[in-house]
């Protein structure tokens, strides 16, 4: 963190954080639990495209840790994926911001596509993993068709917030 | 090089339990967090409490009076039977099953992976909770604790993929490995010979012999047996006894005293005797 001088607003990143993951952990149907998305992933993406000087891969491997306790997984396992997700948002990002929406919802189906294969690989070695990996990409799926509402909502947060 | 540290650690989680203090450390936030995710049903519970008629508590307390009094009076013979069951069972030198203390505890929350069968619930490593702790609800065998955070517990359901367990038939005896599937409500046993006593509709029981589970507890219900032309095994399918999906509380079992100091002596002497680590191994 060498630029931390004009840096603010850690805690509103925390605090969206833990919403996402509140949202993870919220008992759902059975019926749509596929479906549910990465909540996690996607303020992590977003973070990282708005804010991507202070918001890397360091920040990635430890909210994928903490993703892997809250989730009882291997230690790890979410830990590589979200490291993954934000190592190609951050190399990407220049590009993501003027790419209309759509487009964006595209990548970011892409990006955490990434992260559900790759942790289901990680699952699979544990020998956790039975489903067929292709059920996994639903969550993908409609974590890109909740990137519009979610980036708003961020987006509204950061600049209500003056997060830089 | 982060990428390098995420792969050490899935390997050093998956072969030692150096890395546990990370979980314990971090149990603190997201226990939090699955209580907190818990909140809402709280609510919708304690509104649906509240908007209760006294006639509803009325017929309630009414129903529930008679339950105790059918209860009350099953208890009475149980009683007679386990004096019984002692007698018989100091007649046939075989050490006597203990009865078992359960504590209650609160489901907080569901694993929401559909890969993994796993509940959270509301007591941790405070409420001397341990690892292997078996779990019940009222009408069968839920699964057992495999991680002990500060504030709360991960229970691995009896559904699960990668759990197994040894179970024998209520009404023959026969034992055999019950496995789960994945699927919330089918469980298999596995390795069954095609000569097996087992039918549709036999109760599946703990048989104590992983030293895991006590003995005695319902598991499952074979709901269907299918004889393979050349295969060795029967192929047998059985769903789960407990409400999983439904209750919203759960016992868990506290080895009795004496069961810990007969494990204790067991594992000082280093060799273990039959009869006190598999609960009597005459049914």
């Amino acid at each position: 963190m060498s630029r931390t001088t004009t840096a603010s607003g850690t805690p509103v990143i925390i605090v969206t954080l833990l919403v996402a993951a509140w949202l993870e952990v919220l008992p759902l149907p059975d019926v749509i639990e596929y479906f549910r998305p990465e909540w996690l992933a996607v303020a992590m993406v977003y973070w990282t495209i708005a804010l991507p000087h202070r918001i890397g891969v360091v920040w990635g491997a430890s909210v994928g840790l903490f993703q892997d306790v809250l989730l009882g997984t291997v230690l790890g396992q979410h830990a590589l994926a979200m490291t993954l997700v934000v190592f190609i948002a951050q190399s990407s990002y220049k590009r993501m911001r003027v790419f209309p929406l759509p487009q964006q919802s595209a990548v970011v189906f892409m990006l955490i596509g990434v992260a559900v294969i790759s942790s289901y690989l990680i699952q699979g070695i544990a020998g956790r993993a039975h489903l067929p990996p292709l059920a996994m990409l639903l969550s993908a799926l409609t974590s890109a068709v909740f990137w519009r509402p979610a980036f708003s909502l961020l987006r509204w947060t950061r600049r209500q917030f003056l997060v830089r | 090089m982060v990428l390098v540290v995420c792969i050490t650690l899935v390997f050093l989680d998956l072969r030692t339990s150096w890395v546990g203090w990370i979980r314990y450390g971090a149990g603190y936030v997201t226990d939090a967090v699955h209580y907190v995710a818990h909140l809402p049903s709280t609510m919708g519970t304690w509104v649906g409490a509240q908007a209760r008629t006294t006639e509803d508590l009325r017929d309630d307390n009414q129903r529930l009076d008679r339950q105790l009094l059918i209860l009350q009076q099953k208890a009475q013979r149980l009683a007679v039977l386990e004096a019984e069951n002692v007698r018989l069972r100091e007649l046939l030198n075989s050490s006597a099953r203990l009865d078992a203390r359960v504590f209650v505890a609160e489901i907080i929350g569901v694993e929401p992976d559909p890969n993994r069968q796993e509940l959270m619930i509301n007591k941790g490593s405070g409420d001397s909770v341990f690892n292997g702790q078996a779990v019940l609800d009222a009408s069968g065998l839920i699964g057992q604790i495999t991680q002990v955070g500060p504030l709360a517990s991960r229970v691995l359901l009896v559904t699960d993929a990668t759990h197994a367990l040894s179970v024998q038939v209520n009404r023959s005896g026969t034992r055999s490995i019950l496995v789960g599937t994945g699927h919330p409500d089918r469980l298999r046993l596995l390795y069954v010979p095609d000569t097996a006593d087992i039918t549709e509709g036999d109760l599946l029981v703990t048989t104590g012999l992983g030293k895991r589970y006590p003995a005695g507890y319902p598991v499952a219900i074979v709901v269907a047996v299918q004889q393979e032309p050349g295969k060795a095994f029967l192929s047998v399918d059985a769903r789960p006894t407990a409400h999983i999906d439904r209750s919203s509380h759960v016992l868990l079992v506290a080895p009795t005293a004496a069961r810990r100091s007969a494990e204790a002596r067991a594992s000082a002497s280093d060799e273990p005797t039959a009869a006190t680590n598999e609960e009597g191994g005459i049914q």
